[in-house]
């Protein structure tokens, strides 16, 4: 189960390793949101459902709630990055930042 | 078998990957960039509590923290983005109080001279 887990956080630190050097070094706006929203949030995932069965090497109930616990964090930011990704894209393309174009200077 | 320093070095490389992170906070070109920034460096810290809370041995208390930050960015995420969607750019906002104060100055210099 621990080796299980340890892979599991293994990959979502990976995951956010990519995440961090796209931000970084992606040449405009839009390309490093595409970059953070998804690596992001998959990357949290895997790292809290290790962390979940981390926690199950002793099963009782109270572990099994705290997991349950653990897990609903998991699906809140699956559901919530999406959306304020998505919130984010809008506002930047109503009040004008430009996408870049090839050619044209780093952002 | 696992040990507790697989989960001291993860959250010590956790760290280091918000600290560099906050590159785009301080220094991204658009406004969009640094709201970009605080969400990830937001979602790293509802990870990093949770590895905290396993250092700790006391998960049952971090697992609260870690979902009322979560909640908390994503709120601060979406406020922020309706009050630049409103607002426009901080540069034109920050022009326009600037023009208005030049406006005032002027107003008063021109009223002053007038009186004298």
């Amino acid at each position: 189960m621990t080796i299980i887990a340890s892979i599991f956080i293994l990959g979502g630190l990976f995951f956010f390793a990519i995440g961090v050097l796209g931000i970084l070094r992606f040449p405009d706006f839009y390309s490093r949101l595409h970059a953070a929203g998804k690596s992001d949030s998959l990357a949290a995932v895997l790292v809290i459902f290790g962390v979940a069965l981390y926690n199950l090497q002793e099963l009782s109930f109270g572990n099994l709630l705290v997991s349950l616990k653990i897990m609903l964090i998991a699906v809140f930011i699956y559901v919530a990055s999406p959306t304020a990704t998505h919130a984010l894209t809008k506002t930047a393309l109503i009040i004008g930042i430009e996408p870049w174009e090839k050619g044209n200077k780093r952002q | 078998m696992m040990g507790e320093y697989f989960f001291l070095f993860s959250s010590i490389f956790l760290i280091l990957l918000i600290l560099v992170s906050l590159i785009r906070v301080v220094g991204g070109p658009t406004v969009g960039d640094r709201i970009l920034g605080g969400n990830v460096v937001g979602t790293k810290t509802t990870v990093l509590l949770l590895m905290i809370g396993v250092l700790y041995e006391d998960l049952g208390m971090f697992v609260d923290i870690a979902i009322a930050y979560a909640l908390l960015n994503f709120i601060a995420t979406l406020g922020a983005t309706k009050f630049f969607l409103r607002r426009g750019d901080v540069r034109e906002i920050v022009d326009e109080a600037i023009t208005r104060q030049e406006d005032i100055v002027a107003d008063a210099e021109a009223s002053k001279g007038g009186q004298s």
